[in-house]
């Protein structure tokens, strides 16, 4: 082929390219506007006040279509199919208690930045802070007092994989921000243990505002830790445990285990741990649960699994009867306003 | 931005990219000189397209597909290891079958069609294959076409030549995170707009190495024969080798064993590479020590690329004019300032850290493809894919161990403790070399003069 010739196809080639790169960005780009339309047969939402004073509602992150899509929702817990109220508040990750939110969202602008927003009980920004990297888990303590978050960070890491967490604890008495928990000690078999790879995550908070659980993953396995904020320890306690949630009542762990025989693609199966007896009891859910559950009630738990608008709200027995039930469609990042 | 991370993460996985590649000239100068240019552009659209899916994956695996930490990071280390193995086939295959083209140009088809599979993959585990398979094609293409780009320039101008290919490559890879968070910007949560725009950019690669790259003639070849006449031992040998082209050896790596200087230059390679701390952790060091607010973190990769970017270019053709090995080895003696720099309490903490960086990005320049120019004339030409891809994955592997040894330093020591360790054992490793290059200078000095064959 002569160089003319070659070039005459380069050309025409690169233009078809380009033209279905436009194309297929300007759809997406409709797409996205569509997202703003409401579809029949989705719970709708209605602009309207939202606080964490309201009791007996359920918050989450309305991920419906529609304007109020991300934005922060409430159901009452009696009827929590029924339509939403949404404030203009848009999260990624979302939790509340005692009159605290905790809010982590997008920046915005061409490159994505995230940060977490500390919210008063009227859902205003009462402190926005950083963070490294892309969202994942997010609590409140039952008092309102702590904030935990944990996001994903790129860049550090070592040795054949790019996975790392960053977790914060935020005491919003006092102001004072620890950003990092990997700066805590870790008490592993009764003895300090070191290492290059410890990553947490999913912390959830007692009610002494001191003591808090979470997940220490390294070399593959991950842990069930105690800590302590005061004197900045971390102990394990158990193999095969992530993203703990704390019973109301303090007695329980719900929790994802990996368990053997399931699928590579769905490990993950819910449990609860009853931190005196050291019993755990399978919950009636059979399919894979990703995410950090959440105590409705001290009976109930409520998690979110994939759905056909991203996630959906499911709730199950804890004491391991029952069966799983949808709670919320297109919603996830749930808080009980008891 | 995000670039950075992979890049990290390809490093620390010991998938080293490899990517530049660089011009040489001969009578036939002009048009070999494009061959190299063609290469260099189809990699540097290769990693716009490449460098957008890694952008943007996080994200859409974490806020768009929901993955938990976990999974995230299974995910990630069950595509670290695949191009290793596909990096040695694509080499062997190519020169088997003496169709470096081919190989390369079924590499970068494999990639490009990944990119739209993507779209269809929507649990972790399928995101985790077409990953996996992306990777194979990044292995399968690397060999060949550094083995197109040796083949394409004179004996005396691979190091000018990768050094072009590299800074084209790169300034892709600075590119492709800036497009596809652009089209995001444009469409929001436009996921699969990103894979779609990403493939058209692979396709146009793949376009431009069908038309415009050229598996080196065999009038270039006889041409470079008779340049090498006045050359030395190791072009004799070189060419006998040429003339057995079609008897295809079983013993391909016996013959690499065999080839003089070889085995000396994987060792060298591979010697430096243990002691070579990953990028990732002199970032985060670097991070520790300046108290780095978090959301600045992934400049500090950026900053390297940069200085990789403007450097390759007058590293490499540095490195034909005094001798590769001198640069090669000069670039780890950057590199060994920039752990010294970040063990030494500093006043200026911001100009030190930008120290750090420009060290890092000539050490890449000075290493990065002065490896591989100085790799290429020292393989028969029928060899040179699967010799080429033998270097990388000694230099690999050695890095990776050092990575592992380095984690493990870091744990018993302490950052500093293990970073004092790295900056003693490459120290040591810089002199063993050093004394190794003085017994035997001979081996790999430049001569200029037999270049200027009339033609």
């Amino acid at each position: 082929m002569s160089i003319r010739a070659r070039l005459l196809v380069l050309v025409l080639v690169t233009a078809v390219l380009v033209v279905v790169a436009a194309v297929v960005t300007l759809r997406a780009a409709d797409r996205a506007a569509e997202r703003d339309q409401a579809r029949p047969g989705e719970p709708g939402a209605q602009t309207g006040v939202v606080t964490l004073r309201q009791p007996k509602r359920l918050l989450f992150r309305n991920l419906a279509w529609g304007p109020q899509r991300d934005h922060v929702s409430s159901v009452p817990l009696a009827t929590p199919a029924g339509p939403r109220t949404s404030a203009p508040r848009n999260c990624l990750r979302f939790h509340a208690a005692a009159g605290t939110g905790i809010c982590l969202r997008a920046t915005g602008g061409v490159v994505p930045g995230h940060e977490a927003v500390l919210l008063d009980a009227r859902l205003r920004p009462v402190r926005t802070f950083p963070v490294p990297g892309m969202p994942t888990r997010a609590r409140v303590s039952p008092s309102g007092r702590l904030v935990a978050w944990t996001v994903f960070v790129s860049g550090d890491s070592y040795a054949g994989s790019a996975f790392s967490t960053r977790t914060a604890v935020y005491d919003s008495r006092t102001g004072s921000l620890r950003p990092d928990l990997e700066k805590f000690a870790v008490i592993k078999d009764g003895r300090r243990h070191r290492a290059a790879d410890h990553n947490f995550w999913g912390v959830t908070f007692a009610a002494d505002d001191n003591r808090f659980y979470a997940t220490l993953a390294t070399r593959g396995r991950t842990y069930l830790v105690e800590g302590d904020l005061g004197r900045r320890t971390l102990r394990t306690l158990r193999e095969n445990v992530e993203c703990p949630s704390l019973s109301p009542d303090g007695t329980r762990v719900a929790f994802k285990k990996r368990v053997p025989g399931a699928s590579a693609s769905t490990p993950w199966r819910l449990y609860v741990l009853d931190l005196r007896t050291g019993r755990e009891t399978a919950l009636a859910e059979r399919r894979s649960v990703d995410d950090q559950a959440l105590w409705l009630n001290g009976r109930t738990l409520l998690y979110a699994l994939p759905g056909d608008f991203g996630a959906d709200l499911w709730s199950v027995p804890a004491d391991g009867g029952g069966t799983p039930r949808m709670a919320v469609k297109s919603g996830t990042s749930p808080a009980v306003l008891p | 931005m995000y670039l950075s991370a992979s890049r990290a993460a390809d490093t620390t996985a010991g998938v080293r990219r490899t990517r530049p590649r660089p011009p040489r000239g001969t009578r036939t100068r002009r048009a070999v000189a494009g061959n190299v240019i063609a290469l260099g552009a189809v990699s540097l659209v290769t990693d716009v397209s490449a460098e957008m899916v890694t952008a943007v994956l996080p994200l859409y695996l974490v806020v768009g597909l929901g993955m938990s930490p976990l999974a995230f990071g299974a995910l990630d280390g069950l595509y670290q290891g695949a191009s290793a193995l596909s990096r040695l086939a694509g080499g062997h295959v190519a020169d088997r079958a003496q169709r470096r083209k081919l190989v390369a140009g079924a590499g970068y088809a494999v990639s490009a069609g990944c990119k739209l599979a993507l779209l269809a993959a929507t649990t972790p585990w399928a995101v985790g294959a077409v990953l996996a398979t992306d990777r194979t094609g990044k292995g399968l293409r690397t060999a060949p076409r550094d083995a197109l780009i040796s083949l394409s320039c004179l004996p005396e101008e691979q190091g000018r030549a990768f050094g072009v290919h590299r800074a084209m490559d790169t300034a892709g890879a600075l590119l492709g995170p800036l497009a596809a968070f652009a089209v995001l910007w444009a469409a929001r949560d436009g996921y699969d707009a990103v894979f779609v725009v990403s493939f058209c950019a692979a396709a146009l690669g793949v376009l431009l190495l069908v038309l415009f790259v050229r598996e080196p003639s065999s009038t270039i070849t006889a041409r470079r024969k008779g340049a090498d006449k006045n050359g030395d031992k190791n072009a004799d040998k070189n060419r006998d080798k040429d003339t057995d082209k079609k008897r295809h050896r079983p013993g391909a790596l016996r013959s690499l064993a065999r080839t003089s200087g070889l085995p000396r230059l994987c060792l060298i390679a591979a010697l430096l590479g243990v002691v070579t701390v990953s990028d990732s952790f002199l970032y985060l060091l670097l991070q520790r020590r300046l108290d780095l607010p978090a959301p600045y973190f992934p400049l500090l990769p950026v900053g390297a690329a940069a200085g990789f970017l403007l450097l390759a270019v007058p590293l490499g053709h540095l490195a034909d004019r005094i001798g590769r090995r001198q640069v090669f080895l000069a670039g780890h003696g950057a590199l060994l300032i920039a752990y010294v720099l970040l063990l030494t309490p500093w006043g200026g903490g911001l100009a030190a850290a930008g120290a750090v960086l420009v060290l890092l990005g000539a050490f890449y320049a000075a290493t990065d493809g002065v490896l591989m120019a100085a790799a290429g004339p020292l393989l028969p030409t029928d060899l040179r894919a699967s010799g080429l891809a033998l270097v990388q994955t000694a230099q690999a592997l050695a890095r990776f161990a050092g990575s592992l040894l380095f984690g493990a330093g870091w744990m018993y020591f302490g950052p500093e403790g293990a970073l004092t360790v790295a900056a003693a054992g490459l120290a040591v490793a810089l002199a063993a070399v050093a004394a190794l290059s003085t017994l035997r200078p001979h081996l790999h000095r430049h001569r200029h003069l037999h270049r200027r064959s009339p033609s």
